[in-house]
C-alpha cells in the first residue's frame, strides 16, 4: 500500500475500501432512481465524478480561507456552481443523457457523497490528494452505479448499453426496471461484497483495511462496540478537545 | 408439599398442536378450492399447482441445506405458500412463472428474513405481486380452454352484468383457486371448526369491505344494488384472501383490536383499489400493505398489563 494522500491510495481508497455505494451506503437517492440502464448508472457516476473533482480540490485550495462557521453554505455555493456547469454542458452536448436523468442532474448538490467527501477530507487534506480523493470517490460511485444498472437492465429488458444480451424467449422481469428492483439489486450486490470481504477475512487476509470510514474518532463513530482499534485516548482526540 | 416448589419456566400448559398439525388444516381446508379449480380449468391447473408447492418445498430445503441450518420442511408451511401461490395464478400461465414466484416467495420474503414466524409480509402474496409486478401480461391473461371472456369483476367494472349464481358456484373466469366461492366458504368452516381461525379479521375485512364499496361506488355515480355487493363480494380473490390470506398467524396483528382494525383497514382499502385502481381487483395488495402496517397496529392496541393505566394517585 502507498502512503496515505498519494494518488494510488487515494483510488483504491475510493473505489474499493470506502466505495461510497456499497461500503459507505451513501448518494442512495440516485443509486436508486437512475439505475434503470447501464448507461444511465454510468452516466449519473461520471456526473458526479466531475463535480465531485473539482469542487474537491477548489474547497481544499479555499481550506484555510473558508471561516469554519459558515464553511457548509460555502461548500454548497461551491459544489453548485459545478453542478450548474455540468447540467449545461450535459444538456447542451449529451442531450438524451440530459432527459433521462432529469432532476437528478440538479439534485447532484444535495448529494451526500460530495458534501461528505468536503466535510471529511477535503477541508482537511492537500489539493493534490483531494483531487485524486474526489476522482477515486467518483469512480467507485460510478463502478457501482454501471453494476446495478448492468444486473437491472440484463434482467428487467434482456439488455445491457441498449444491445440484446439474453436469448430472444427471454421474457423481461419489468420489476427490475421499477423502483423495487433497484432495492433487490443494491442489497444483493452489497450482500455479495460483503460475503467476498467476509470470506478474505476468515483465510486470515486483513480486511480491516476494506473497512470504511474510520474517521478515527470512536466517540462519534456509529461502529465503534463492534470495532478492534480504539481512538478514544489518541493525541488527534485530545488536542480537538472532543 | 416439595413437588409443589418444582416450578419450570414458562409456558406452563402447552397445547397439543403443532405448526405442522395447523399447516395441514390448512393445506386440507384448501382441498375443495384447490379440486374445484382442477375440474373447473382442467388437468393443466394440476400441473401447476404442482410445480408451485414442488418449488416452494425445494426452495427452503436447498436454502436451509446451503446455509446449514435445520430443515423445516417438515412443517408444511412452504406447502401451504406454495398451494395459495398457485391458487392466485391465471390457468394459462407458463411453467416457470410458479417457478420464479414459488423462488421469490420462499427465498426473499420468508428465508431472507429468518424463516417462518419472521417473515414481515405473506410470502405467497408478496410471490404474487412480485408476479404481477414483473410480468403484468401474463399475470392478467384469464383465457383458456374453459373461459374467454373477462373476469366477473372486469365485467363489473366495465358495467355489464354478471350472472351472481355462476360467481357463487364458481363457473366463472378467473385464478385457480378463486372463482369458486362455496368451495372457499366450506374449507373456511374446516378452519373454524378446527379452531385454525375465528372469525375476527375475516368478519370485519368483509363486512367493512361491503360498506365501503357501496359508499365508493355511489360516490362514483353508480347504482348500488343487492347484486352488485354481493358480486363484489364473490368475485376475485376476496374470499381466498380474507379466510386463508388475511389470516396468517405471522403477518396479522395479534391483539384482539387490532385484528378489527386490521380487517376494517383491508376492507378500506380492497374497496379504494377496486373502485379507484387502475386495475379491476386489488385484494393483494391490499393484505399486503396491511400486512406492513400490522408492528403499528399491534402497538396501537396493546392490551394494558394489570395494574397499569387509568389514573396515577
Amino acid at each position: 500500500m502507498s502512503k496515505p494522500g498519494s494518488a494510488g491510495e487515494r483510488l483504491f481508497n475510493g473505489i474499493i475500501k470506502e466505495n461510497p455505494t456499497f461500503v459507505l451506503t451513501l448518494g442512495m437517492c440516485p443509486t436508486l432512481a437512475v439505475t434503470t440502464s447501464a448507461m444511465n448508472g454510468l452516466g449519473m457516476g461520471l456526473t458526479t465524478m466531475v463535480v465531485l473533482a473539482l469542487s474537491n480540490m477548489i474547497i481544499s485550495a479555499l481550506r484555510k480561507i473558508i471561516p469554519d462557521k459558515v464553511r457548509i453554505p460555502a461548500f454548497i455555493v461551491i459544489i453548485a456552481s459545478f453542478v450548474t456547469v455540468m447540467q449545461l454542458l450535459l444538456q447542451g452536448f449529451l442531450p438524451d443523457l440530459y432527459l433521462s436523468l432529469g432532476v437528478y442532474i440538479p439534485l447532484i448538490v444535495v448529494n451526500c457523497i460530495i458534501l461528505g467527501r468536503a466535510e471529511a477530507y477535503a477541508s482537511k487534506n492537500s489539493v493534490w490528494s483531494s483531487l485524486f480523493d474526489g476522482i477515486g470517490m467518483g469512480l467507485g460511485f460510478s463502478a457501482a452505479l454501471t453494476c446495478i444498472g448492468a444486473v437491472r437492465e440484463i434482467l428487467g429488458a434482456g439488455e445491457i448499453f441498449g444491445i440484446r444480451v439474453m436469448p430472444q424467449s427471454y421474457v423481461p422481469f419489468s420489476i427490475f426496471v421499477m423502483a423495487p428492483g433497484a432495492f433487490f439489486v443494491l442489497a444483493a450486490l452489497t450482500a455479495i461484497q460483503n460475503k467476498v470481504k467476509i470470506a478474505g477475512e476468515k483465510k486470515g487476509r486483513d480486511m480491516s483495511k476494506i473497512q470504511s470510514g474510520c474517521s478515527e474518532d470512536c466517540m462519534h463513530c456509529g461502529k465503534a462496540g463492534s470495532c478492534e482499534h480504539k481512538f478514544y485516548d489518541t493525541a488527534k482526540t485530545q488536542k480537538e478537545g472532543r | 408439599m416439595s413437588d409443589l416448589r418444582k416450578v419450570s419456566s414458562n409456558p406452563h400448559i402447552r397445547a397439543k398442536d403443532t405448526t405442522a398439525k395447523i399447516m395441514l388444516t390448512v393445506v386440507v381446508a384448501l382441498l375443495p378450492a384447490t379440486l374445484f379449480g382442477i375440474y373447473n380449468f382442467g388437468l393443466r391447473a394440476l400441473l401447476i399447482i404442482a410445480i408451485s408447492v414442488a418449488t416452494t418445498v425445494l426452495t427452503e430445503y436447498l436454502f436451509e441445506k446451503i446455509c446449514k441450518k435445520k430443515n423445516t420442511t417438515g412443517d408444511f408451511s412452504a406447502v401451504v405458500t406454495g398451494l395459495l401461490l398457485a391458487l392466485n395464478l391465471p390457468v394459462s400461465v407458463p411453467w416457470w412463472i410458479p417457478v420464479i414466484g414459488g423462488v421469490f416467495a420462499i427465498l426473499v420474503v420468508k428465508m431472507l428474513f429468518g424463516g417462518l414466524g419472521q417473515n414481515f409480509m405473506n410470502p405467497a402474496l408478496a410471490g404474487r405481486c412480485f408476479l404481477l409486478l414483473s410480468f403484468p401480461s401474463i399475470m392478467t391473461n384469464f383465457e383458456c380452454d374453459a373461459y374467454t371472456g373477462a373476469t366477473p369483476l372486469a365485467a363489473i367494472r366495465a358495467g355489464e352484468g354478471v350472472m351472481v349464481r355462476d360467481m357463487i358456484i364458481g363457473r366463472t373466469a378467473g385464478t385457480i383457486g378463486e372463482t369458486s366461492m362455496i368451495a372457499i366458504v366450506i374449507g373456511a368452516c374446516i378452519l373454524i371448526l378446527a379452531g385454525v381461525i375465528d372469525l375476527k379479521v375475516p368478519g370485519s375485512y368483509l363486512a367493512s369491505f361491503a360498506v365501503f364499496v357501496a359508499l365508493f361506488a355511489t360516490l362514483s355515480g353508480r347504482t348500488v344494488s343487492a347484486p352488485y355487493i354481493s358480486a363484489q363480494l364473490a368475485g376475485g380473490g376476496l374470499m381466498l384472501g380474507a379466510f386463508f390470506m388475511a389470516t396468517d398467524y405471522v403477518t396479522r396483528p395479534v391483539t384482539k383490536k387490532g385484528q378489527y382494525v386490521f380487517g376494517i383497514f383491508l376492507g378500506f382499502l380492497t374497496a379504494v383499489f377496486r373502485i379507484f385502481g387502475a386495475s379491476a381487483e386489488g385484494v393483494s395488495y391490499a393484505i399486503i400493505i396491511g400486512n406492513l402496517l400490522v408492528p403499528l397496529i399491534e402497538k396501537a392496541t396493546m392490551p394494558k398489563c394489570f395494574g397499569r393505566g387509568g389514573e396515577r394517585s
